[in-house]
């Protein structure tokens, strides 16, 4: 009891002292086991709080609100206050304002259109942590009203004098552009500017910018290439390269030659550079420019051999992440350049057994796309031997995945890898031996049925491999859910009814698959086991009668007469349905062969007839045939109701009640449908014809109407049964999976056959004889039914039909940059009156008007712009005189805005020839001088400011020690002065060196 | 571009997080907990990069915090990893060895460098010192309240 009211005063002493977020996270850890509870408490305080009319006491809600956010709680009904504290003049309440608005506001926040002003004040600061703090939360809350309104306040901080403020502008201007389309055509030239800003952050933030707007439209940014060729050349900023080298990734497509150009310095990066995330990135964009552009290379092979060579070393690098990224850039190459991977099949069979598993994953992801004719073999063997020794559940699983991957390939390739069919199939077959397999059991069966039925050579051996399975069906089924496999069951009893031709044993096999064992089974399984029991015994029953062994069959049939009821008592309904009619038929045969009667033909007659594959979208295919007409009417018309109805009337066995229906029923009829004449008949047909003509999945009628039962008898009922071997298998130890031949045999068996094709090649190299035959060609040729499926004639295989519509925001940004600018282009420089202090602390939210009459500003700000272009304009001559370059690219920043576009279009033509690589160096050197050093960029890793370091410890360095650092100085100068004197300068104009 | 960055314990609190990506349809409370989920569960020997869904997640641990940041399929898996080297680094020089209690007591500095490193997705600043000066500026201010 004393406890709680202890508990109770503290309690109230902490609430006249506001708890602050340090008291806050603490309650938090100190209330683990009700937590919600607590929270709950903390909300009503800080509900509390927000109502007083301290700000400071509400910054602290506020700041408290945001933690409680991040926990996943909803704070959106703290928006308006959130806004109050933004309002706040103390730069420590703005910023706690401005951050939980940064994690909680978003495009559907209704208060937001309040912020406009109070934005706009905050940007216009004389402070610049309110403009810079502003600009950050901007660039978290942005909406596409808030983007309109301040678009313009944010360019003329783009050439603020400060770097800070211009950095934080620009990149704040990106999300303008995504919300604000319109805004980026005017406000191009500022940012293209901003490309060559002495200060590197700036430059850096106008690089980032770009390469996103860039990225997304490449074909828009293409003229701005040569810049961007410079910084690449001449920046040492690992960040900024990064960025360069992604974004020439994307434009080399659209400009082949741009592609030749770059080759040169990327490689040259790639030798020198020490930081693995830019060697990293030069790789991949390697691979990428060589996929554009692969012809007219000469000099490809050594890029892609360069690239692989040090992918290896990334590879064999102690370090899994390298590993893992090795294997991801070295999957790209593979896509283009499959036999500069192959040769280092051997490091990535190494990764498989790593020990981290998505590295696993990667070097299987490359494996499957590394099969090829001669390493199918080889991979699946290894592949195989690792499962036999592996423990590991997941690897096991994604081992078989890869197989099962690797051999549908096959199969999609229609068998042309697996040059050896039988071995593929006694992959399949030990595949059901196999741990692990169980996922895709399916699979394994649907591949065995394709086998099967396109491959007609190997249907002997297919058939003798699943009467073994099924005679061992038991260890598939095994004890536990888990390891069943049954599905494999499914496959093997087809085949083996299906193809009982084949069968070296019929009976065994059918007394295998009468074991009472079976009923166990899925139902769909039980079902195609009874349908096949019969289609063995009619092949038994033809072979018996031919023998003359009547006794045989009788018994036979008795047996199955026996045994089939089991099935009848099956729960599941096709089951039951089928084994019934079976057991009738049979009794029927039962007599017929008991009164002698030769039944065998008309059995077998049930089951002939061959199954092809039909392709999936087959039906929907199928064209209207010319005869007939969809339109007519297939019975009388309904002229004659009439009278019928007439007749009815006068009929008196129809009650008054029925005839009133029937002549509502009538009536209705008529309204709802009127025969059609003639002429609207035919008119419809047109219709109808029109719309076909204009239907690209439509069949013409010219195709010709598909014989009927063209093809259909197969061979089964042709086939001589006695050609088939008969050979008792001695199956003395059940467990024990006899008769089925390793793999490994084939491998040996395509090794020698390989071996000999060498020595006959051999002897055809002697004979001088040069054969087209390479080694890929199969051993035997075997007849392989490669046909996707039957599709009506003239039916294509694909259909693009359904294409996704994406809902992308860069979709807005694709403009013409080149284009001249409009006056009515130009941003609107419209500002609101402004802002009184007090309006926003009033608590009704309706005291801020939302949409203020504009009053215009334009003569001002004009003039306040145009002077604050020209001092950056002189400040920027500054730097150039300093920089002693005389380059016109760069000299034309000095101009005013209006002469951008034309020297624009004199860049493109720059372009032209820039690309056109003839007198590329020559020209380089008239025009940007720091790009004549192409092709030795001079890069010195030491003095880098931003690398990203690739050994771990990372000094503080400070920024380059280029000619502009003193700019960057004065301005940290500046800052400095600022917060000691908490004075500003005094709006932009007064600033500026 | 950087979706998001999370820092969490190994416990699976999370310390801090931030998303650069504001899209509607993301849920970000079960995003997050659903990429920390597939983080915490890997071990010491595994890369730190995964794939989840759209984002490319690179993470780092130091000591009991694990940094995890969700980029797009563009960015560069080894400059994001350095890139949270260099933010850790960062914060190890303001806070003094910076631990675990730092990050949450220290929340709001926190995302003061973080906003000074990250604008909208794009590391920006990667010199220490030029990230850290608003933020000592802040504490100037602080100081005169």
């Amino acid at each position: 009891m004393a406890n709680t009211r202890l508990k109770k005063v503290k309690d109230n002493f902490e609430r006249l002292f506001d708890k602050n977020l340090t008291d806050m996270v603490r309650g938090i850890r100190n209330n683990k086991d009700n937590e919600g509870r607590f929270i709950a408490q903390v909300v009503d305080e800080i509900k509390l709080e927000l109502k007083q009319d301290n700000i400071s006491v509400k910054a602290n809600a506020v700041t408290k609100l945001c933690y409680l956010q991040m926990l996943g709680y909803d704070i959106s009904w703290a928006a308006f206050n959130v806004i109050e504290v933004m309002s706040s003049p103390k730069f420590t309440f703005k910023r706690s304002g401005y951050l939980t608005a940064a994690q909680c506001f978003h495009e559907g926040t209704d208060v937001m259109m309040l912020t406009t002003n109070m934005i706009r004040k905050d940007l216009n600061s004389s402070n610049t942590y309110d403009a810079a703090v502003a600009l950050t939360g901007l660039s978290c809350f942005l909406t596409s009203d808030l983007a309109r309104d301040l678009a313009n306040d944010i360019m003329t901080l783009m050439a603020s004098t400060k770097p800070y403020i211009r950095k934080k502008a620009i990149l704040v201007m990106y999300k303008v552009f995504l919300k604000y389309p319109d805004a980026l055509r005017p406000t191009f030239a500022r940012l293209k500017e901003k490309l060559e800003d002495p200060d590197p952050g700036v430059q850096s933030a106008a690089v980032n910018v770009v390469c996103e707007l860039a990225r997304r439209n490449p074909k828009n940014y293409l003229s701005l290439a040569p810049i961007f060729f410079k910084l690449m050349t001449s920046s040492t900023n690992n960040w900024m390269l990064i960025k360069i080298i992604k974004l020439f990734g994307a434009l080399t497509p659209l400009e082949p030659r741009l592609g030749k150009k770059l080759i040169e310095p990327l490689t040259n990066l790639i030798h020198s550079t020490s930081a693995m995330s830019l060697l990293y990135e030069c790789i991949n964009t390697v691979i990428a420019v060589l996929i554009s552009v692969s012809t007219g290379m000469p000099s490809h092979t050594a890029s892609i051999q360069l690239c692989v060579q040090k992918l290896r070393i990334l590879i064999e690098d102690s370090d899994q992440n390298l590993k893992y990224l090795g294997l991801l850039a070295m999957s790209k190459i593979l896509k283009t350049h499959p036999k500069s991977v192959q040769a280092h099949k051997d490091l990535i069979l190494s990764c498989l057994d790593d020990k981290d598993e998505s590295i696993r994953l990667r070097a299987l992801d490359l494996l499957y796309g590394m099969v090829s004719t001669i390493t199918l073999m080889e991979i699946v063997k290894k592949l195989m031997r690792s499962h036999g020794s592996a423990r590991e559940g997941t690897r096991l699983y994604r081992g078989q995945l890869l197989l099962l991957r690797s051999s549908r390939s096959a199969a999609e390739q229609n068998y042309q890898f697996a040059t050896n069919i039988l071995w593929y199939v006694s992959i399949l077959v030990e595949l059901t031996r196999l741990e692990g397999t169980q996922p895709h059991e399916e699979l394994v069966a649907g591949q065995m049925l394709d086998v099967a039925i396109r491959v007609q050579a190997i249907r002997h051996f297919a058939v003798s491999q699943m009467a073994i399975l099924l005679e061992n069906a038991h260890v598939l089924v095994g004890n536990s859910r888990r390891n069943s496999i049954c599905e494999v069951l499914y496959a093997a009893a087809w085949i083996c009814g299906e193809f009982s031709e084949h069968l070296l044993d019929p009976q065994n096999t059918l007394r295998h698959m009468l074991r009472p064992k079976v009923t166990n089974l899925p139902g769909h399984i039980q079902a195609v086991y009874v349908q096949n029991i019969l289609k063995l015994y009619a092949s038994i029953l033809v072979k018996a009668e031919v023998e003359g062994e009547r006794r045989l069959v009788a018994d036979i049939t008795d047996m199955l007469v026996d045994k089939l009821p089991v099935f009848a008592q099956s729960s599941n309904l096709e089951v039951q349905e089928r084994a019934c009619s079976a057991v009738q038929l049979l009794k029927y045969v039962l007599k017929l062969v008991e009164k002698e009667v030769a039944v065998a033909d008309e059995v077998q007659a049930l089951f002939t007839g061959e199954l092809n594959p039909v392709a999936p979208k087959a039906q929907r295919k199928v064209p209207v045939p010319d005869g007939l007409d969809l339109d007519a009417r297939i019975n009388d018309a309904p002229s004659s109701s009439s009278s019928e109805e007439e007749d009815l009337k006068e009929g008196s066995f129809l009650s008054e009640a029925d005839r009133k229906r029937m002549g509502l029923d009538q009536a209705e009829y008529r309204k709802d449908y009127v025969e059609p004449t003639p002429e609207q008949l035919t008119q419809m047909r047109e219709v109808r014809k029109a719309e076909q003509a204009t239907n690209p999945h439509y069949l013409r009628g010219e195709v010709a109407v598909r014989k009927p039962g063209k093809k259909r008898r197969g061979d089964a009922a042709n086939s001589h049964v006695d050609d088939i071997p008969v050979t008792q298998l001695d199956l003395s130890v059940p467990l024990k999976i006899t008769g089925l031949p390793l793999s490994e045999d084939y491998i040996k068996m395509s090794n020698t056959q390989e071996k000999k094709k060498k020595k006959k090649k051999k002897k055809k190299g002697k004979k001088g004889k040069e054969d087209s035959d390479t080694e890929e060609e199969p051993p035997a040729v075997l007849a392989v039914n490669t046909e996707v499926g039957e599709l009506p004639e003239g039916a294509k295989e694909t259909d693009d039909e359904d294409e996704g519509v994406t809902n992308d925001p860069h979709k807005a940004l694709d403009i013409d940059l080149d284009v001249p600018l409009d006056d009515s282009e130009k941003l609107r420089v419209a500002t609101y009156a402004a802002p009184t202090v007090g309006v926003l602390t009033a608590n009704t939210p309706t005291a801020t008007p939302s949409t203020p009459p504009p009053v215009f500003e334009k003569v001002k700000k004009k003039h306040h712009s145009k002077k604050e272009t020209e001092k950056k304009h002189k400040r920027e001559k500054k730097h150039k005189k300093k920089r002693r370059t005389e380059s016109t690219e760069v000299t034309t920043t000095d101009l005013p805005d209006e002469n951008h576009v034309g020297l624009d279009e004199k860049k493109m033509d720059d372009i032209e020839f820039w690309l056109s690589g003839v007198d590329a160096a020559q020209q380089d050197s008239k025009v940007a001088p720091p790009a004549a050093a192409m092709p030795t960029p001079t890069i010195s890793l030491n003095n880098r400011p931003a690398e990203p370091p690739n050994s771990l410890p990372v000094t503080v360095e400070t920024r380059p020690a280029e000619d502009d650092v003193d700019v960057g100085k004065k301005s940290k100068k500046i800052v400095a002065n600022e917060c000691k004197t908490k004075k500003g300068e005094g709006g932009q104009a007064a600033g500026g060196p | 571009m950087l979706k998001f960055l999370l820092i969490v314990n190994k416990q699976g609190h999370l310390r801090l997080s931030k998303f650069w990506c504001h899209d509607k349809t993301v849920n970000k409370t079960v995003l997050a907990s659903d990429v920390i989920r597939n983080c915490l569960c890997r071990d010491e020997k595994q890369c730190s990069f995964l794939d989840y869904k759209d984002f490319k997640i690179i993470y780092r641990r130091y000591a009991t915090l694990y940094f995890l940041i969700g980029a797009d399929k563009d960015e560069n898996e080894l400059a994001v990893y350095e890139f949270i080297h260099n933010f850790v680094e960062v914060l190890n020089k303001y806070f003094k060895k910076v631990c675990e209690l730092d990050v949450m007591y220290g929340l709001e500095r926190v995302h003061l460098i973080l906003d000074e490193m990250v604008s909208d997705g794009e590391a920006i600043e990667m010199n220490q010192s030029f990230a850290l000066a608003p933020v000592q500026v802040l504490d100037a201010f602080g100081h005169r309240r």
